[in-house]
């Protein structure tokens, strides 16, 4: 087992575990390779089957259940993006973040300092969330570039990721134009990725590519592909607002670009599944995707996060029924 | 290991499915069964001992049935027989349907038992075979009760004898019982010694159930039971097992008028082209040969890849290989469980061994002591390596590459199996012209190993014949309800007594299009009922049926031929034999000393009509299987077909049968009445003028006797026909074991040329085979 660090115990001083520029050498990109992204195809059925056998092919009982679940909270990005969010409401959410399960079932876990990979918020609440996250080692990652539609005036949307980035989001989730997408105007996606990128220097960023507005699976490939190629840390389902989020179809042509890009360049890039994952039990099926599509790297939060706000929720239910043997309720384990 | 320590290794752990209720219900029976007879469990005989594969666990003690037992059974099932049949389909269905709900109800019970005995995952078990052996009990129901209204006229066979293999024992049990039992039949069924336990808990749903006794009967033991089952009193023989067993069957049972449907071995093949789904193509031979070990009559076990793509595809296989669990089968995160048996492990291990060709990647994941083999890839052979010819019926892939799509067909038809066939590509045109060019009963597009109660199963060539599923597998468990007679001798007639003909007429053999002289050389004269010199008729020999073979083979243009133009054709045909009925009439009464030359004449232009109008009529269907996409049950040529034609009848057999074998696209090697053979020579100058293209149709004239075992035993033709009225059906049955060709003979029974029983689906039947092809799609 190579030492990835106890990445998602919040060790470290800053989070650096958490973010994939500090162990991974940082994807660059690399130049639109159109070849390439045309020859990409995603057989829907084929796909459909994989993803509808899988849960049955897969299975993990007891304290291996209960280790993949508290892997899977290391990856949560606990997520809050409501117009009615105020300081006070962040907040909660942050110290959620920082106790994501009761301590004594964390101690009987053996898992004291678990905490979840991030809090992810609109623009206005980066500077509480980051004063809420102080010390804890837990970055805070914004959505930007006009989110969730991402059709504000391109200047705005890139200053947005300059401004985001300097109230001190480490992470940035951009919409990418899905109209660039619909009408294969490949190249204006690439450009569009590639400013995008510049914008966030130092801070890593993820790619949604609203995969429910996307069409077909075949376009969830290509745009994949292009965005890597642009630069992506991370690409992303979806933003939680279209009305088809991340699903386990869409997830399996994703990891797919992912693996063929780190064959080809030598880059691992992150995958985010967002949206629609609330039970524990999605979870593990997302996890062992993961672990038999890209291998065991790939299960750490510097290269996987869920994007989810109820999921957390469930898994706690879920770990106490592991440590006690009795099915828990709700009003046991503490709101964010 | 702690959950910190699995946090982070992330491995996954053991997650085993209790065997606790499954071992509970073989206590229960006291770890010892006798057979299923007559709606009773015998008292244990002598026997053999069942294991567990995974572990060598001894399961439970089986009985070896003796010939008393097979006896009883087939009495059983003989006396049960009538009533359950009378009971009407209603009635049938009603049975059915509880036999499906208690499969239901008792769903895990089942899936843990035959993981239990066969070693295959209970993933495949519990998801796959027990819900599909549901649904054909389901999907039979509703054809009991439906056959009255919708198979007017079709009737049981009588008691079917069953013999089913190891490999998918409760699903192979499901596929010969239901549909047996739907039509009216009774059956005895023998599972497979390996396997006997899943069927012995459906003797016990059958009593559940409240099934007539005798309508289900099961007895256990090997190979010997087997060979009983066929020598015995029994109207039909349903076999799923190895071609070899299949050849023994077919050659032990020719003859004897006992219907015989096989379902053999394979070698499918696996196509993938350059523009599909690369990664769901790698996926797909994860369901394709390492599906139940690569136990799989149809497993994708040839892989085709285009060779421009072909490294790239390997690394990903070999990269997929590697991520797969090989292990306890009760475990539900196991992808590979164990060989059924040390005895088979050890023919999968020789047969790998032998082999010092290619590249050979053994999947880089941990594989059990044991019965255990795991997934292996063998690249870089040809197709005249053994592997690439020889079915291994284990986790053991076989790969080369192909430059075109016709190099594609021409790699996956070199081969004497013809079971299914899986095509991976993203150009619907690509995969649409490819499909129907395989030799293969099943095609797959886009996908692998799917399956369906409403889909036909079965096989070309040595793969064997008859369908499973669909309406088209009832015809295996039905027949028409004819009062047929036994079939009068027609003798050529003697005599020495010569007229000087007007001028001297040469008939000669038709062969590719040309009048042919008898590679012999010799002619036989011919007489008329007054024992008059008629002519003389060319004496066709083993030679002559090689060339018209090849002749046919040669036209293989006309399966091509849109149905529409088949259909003129046979339409002109009619025409220019109107044109010349009086000539044909005098013709026919003169050879046959008969009165009835015009209405045969009229019957024959008739009987090309109805082929002409059936031509672009006789249609194959989409059927309702539970996915997004079709099943297209396609029905194609079957080939080449010989036949020998009805002696009583010169030109009406000859056309009863010639129509329907061309119509449906087949090329026709054709032995015209041996006792009045001139008929050919006016024949083929109709032919000539018709536009019937050289060696779609070639008619040789002689011995049937002589020609039979020739016509049979040859290995480019497809299927062979009987009307003779010589006693040649046990010589075709026989002679065709060797390439397990189609066979429809006579068995002595007489057809009424003039009557309804003349024409029909049932030719149209015999002269097409059923291929299903899968398409799902979406966008």
């Amino acid at each position: 087992m190579p030492d990835y660090g106890v990445s998602g115990q919040g060790t470290a001083l800053s989070g650096v575990g958490n973010l994939p520029q500090t162990l991974e050498p940082r994807n660059p990109g690399i130049p639109l390779d159109l070849d390439w992204v045309m020859r990409a195809t995603a057989n829907r059925s084929a796909i459909e089957r994989r993803a509808a056998s899988l849960p049955g092919r897969r299975s993990v009982k007891k304290e291996w259940q209960a280790a993949w679940l508290a892997r899977a909270i290391s990856c949560i990005d606990l997520t809050t993006l409501a117009g009615d969010d105020t300081v006070g409401r962040v907040q909660r959410l942050c110290a959620k973040a920082r106790h994501p399960v009761r301590a004594d079932v964390l101690d009987a876990l053996g898992l004291p300092r678990l905490t979840v990979g991030a809090v992810c918020v609109y623009h206005d609440m980066i500077a509480p969330a980051v004063a809420a996250l102080a010390g804890s080692g837990i970055p805070v990652a914004a959505v930007s570039t006009g989110f969730p539609a991402g059709l504000s005036p391109f200047h705005l949307r890139v200053a947005e990721i300059g401004e985001s980035v300097a109230a001190g989001a480490a992470e940035i989730d951009i919409v990418i134009s899905r109209r660039h997408v619909l009408t294969g105007n490949w190249q204006a996606l690439y450009d569009e990725m590639r400013d995008f990128r510049a914008a966030c220097g130092a801070a890593h960023v993820k790619a949604i590519l609203a995969t429910g507005e996307l069409g077909t699976l075949q376009n969830v490939a290509r745009a994949s592909l292009i965005c890597m190629m642009a630069g992506a840390d991370f690409i992303k389902t979806s933003t939680g607002k279209e009305p088809v989020n991340a699903t386990l179809p869409v997830t399996l042509v994703m990891l797919r670009a992912i693996r063929d890009y780190h064959e080809a360049t030598g880059f691992r890039v992150g995958y985010k599944p967002a949206g629609g994952i609330s039970k524990a039990k999605d979870a593990l099926t997302y996890l062992a995707l993961i672990k038999d599509e890209l291998g065991d790297r790939w299960l750490r939060p510097d290269l996987f996060r869920f994007g989810a706000s109820s999921l957390l929720g469930d898994i706690e239910r879920q770990l106490e029924h592991y440590v006690t043997g009795a099915y828990s309720a709700n009003w046991r384990h503490a709101m964010a | 290991m702690s959950v910190s320590e699995i946090f982070e290794s992330m491995e996954y752990g053991p997650a085993a499915e209790s065997a606790a209720e499954a071992k509970a219900w073989l206590a229960e029976q006291g770890s010892t069964f006798g057979h299923f007879i007559d709606g009773e469990m015998t008292a244990r005989g002598d026997g053999f001992e069942t294991r567990n594969p995974a572990t060598g666990e001894v399961l439970a003690t089986l009985s070896q049935a003796g010939s008393a037992d097979v006896d009883a059974a087939v009495a059983a099932a003989r006396r049960a027989q009538p009533k359950w049949a009378k009971l009407g389909g209603p009635g049938r269905a009603r049975f059915l349907y509880a036999l499906a709900r208690l499969l239901q109800k008792h769903s895990r019970l089942f899936a843990v038992l035959e993981t239990l005995d066969n070693g295959k995952p209970i993933r495949e078990s519990r998801d796959i075979d027990i819900p599909l052996a549901q649904r054909h009990f389901y999907y039979h129901a509703g054809m009991a009760q439906l056959m009255e209204s919708e198979l007017p006229g079709r009737v049981a066979l009588g008691v079917c004898g069953q013999i089913i293999p190891w490999n998918f024992p409760l699903l192979m049990l499901a596929w010969k019982v239901a549909p047996a039992l739907a039509m009216g039949n009774t059956v005895v069924l023998k599972p497979a010694e390996y396997t006997s336990l899943t069927a012995l808990l459906f003797a016990d749903i059958c009593r559940q159930a409240g099934l007539p006794k005798g309508v289900v009967n099961i007895v256990t033991g090997d190979g010997a039971v087997g060979e009983m089952i066929v020598s015995a009193e029994v109207d039909k023989i349903a076999f799923t097992g190895s071609t070899e067993v299949g050849r023994k069957i077919r050659e032990a049972t020719a003859g004897s008028g006992k219907a015989l449907t096989l379902e053999l071995g394979g070698k499918s093949p696996y196509i993938v082209f350059e523009d599909a789904d690369i990664d769901s193509a790698v996926e797909g031979l994860v369901d394709a040969i390492w599906f139940n070990q690569g136990q799989v009559c149809c497993a994708g076990s040839r892989l085709l890849v285009q060779e421009g793509i072909a490294e790239r595809f390997y690394a990903k296989l070999r990269a997929r290989m590697d991520g797969m669990r090989i292990g306890n089968p009760l475990d539900k995160c196991i992808d590979v469980g164990a060989i059924v048996d040390p005895a088979q492990l050890d023919r999968i291990r020789v047969l790998v061994d032998r082999n010092s060709e290619g590249e050979t990647h053994r999947a880089a994941t941990p594989c059990p002591e044991g019965c255990f083999y795991p997934p292996t890839l063998i690249t870089g052979l040809s197709p005249a390596s053994a592997l690439m010819q020889e079915e291994i019926f284990g986790p053991v892939l076989v790969a080369t590459t192909f430059r075109t799509p016709s190099e594609a067909v021409e790699i996956a038809n070199n081969t004497r199996y013809g079971l299914a066939a899986t095509v991976w590509s993203e150009n619907i045109n690509v995969a649409l012209d490819i499909a129907p060019k395989l030799v293969a009963g099943v095609v797959w597009i886009n996908g692998t190993n799917m399956f369906d109660a409403s889909a036909p199963f079965g096989g070309m060539r040595e793969s064997g014949f008859g369908r499973e599923g669909g309406w088209d597998g009832l015809l295996a468990y039905t027949r028409e309800d004819v009062g047929a007679k036994a079939l009068k001798p027609v003798k050529a007639f003697k005599g020495d007594e010569a007229n000087p003909q007007a001028v001297d007429r040469t008939a000669k053999l038709y062969i590719g299009g040309k009048q042919a002289r008898p590679d012999g050389g010799y002619m036989r004269n011919v007489y008329d009922k007054a024992g008059k010199l008629i002519g003389q008729s060319p004496l066709a020999n083993r030679k002559d049926i090689r060339n018209a073979v090849e002749a046919a083979r040669g036209a293989k243009a006309w399966a091509g031929t849109t149905a529409h133009l088949r259909a003129q054709i046979l339409y002109y045909l009619g025409e220019n034999l109107s044109a010349r009925a009086g000539e044909f009439a005098r013709s026919i009464d003169r050879m046959t000393g008969g009165r009835d030359g015009a209405r045969e004449v009229d019957a024959a232009v008739n009987r090309l009509f109805t082929y002409a109008a059936w031509a672009d009529k006789y249609e194959g269907r989409v059927t309702q299987v539970p996915m997004r996409g079709v099943a297209l049950a396609l029905r194609e040529p079957c080939g080449v077909i010989g036949a020998l034609c009805p002696d009583e009848a010169p030109l009406l057999g000859l056309i009863s049968v010639l129509a329907p074998v061309i119509a449906m696209g087949n090329r026709a090697v054709l032995v015209a009445s041996d006792a009045f053979p001139l008929i050919a020579a006016d024949l083929y100058q109709v032919l000539d003028t018709s536009d019937v293209p050289g060696g779609v149709v070639n008619i040789l004239t002689g011995s049937h006797a002589e020609l039979a075992p020739t016509l049979a035993s040859h290995m480019d033709v497809e299927a062979v026909w009987s009307f003779s009225t010589a006693d040649v059906s046990a010589v075709i049955e026989k002679g065709a074991a060797g390439s397990l060709k189609r066979t429809w003979v006579n068995n002595g029974m007489a057809c009424d040329w003039m009557g309804p029983t003349g024409e029909g689906r049932a030719f149209l039947d015999a002269a097409t085979e059923v291929k299903t092809v899968w398409v799902p799609y979406g966008a």
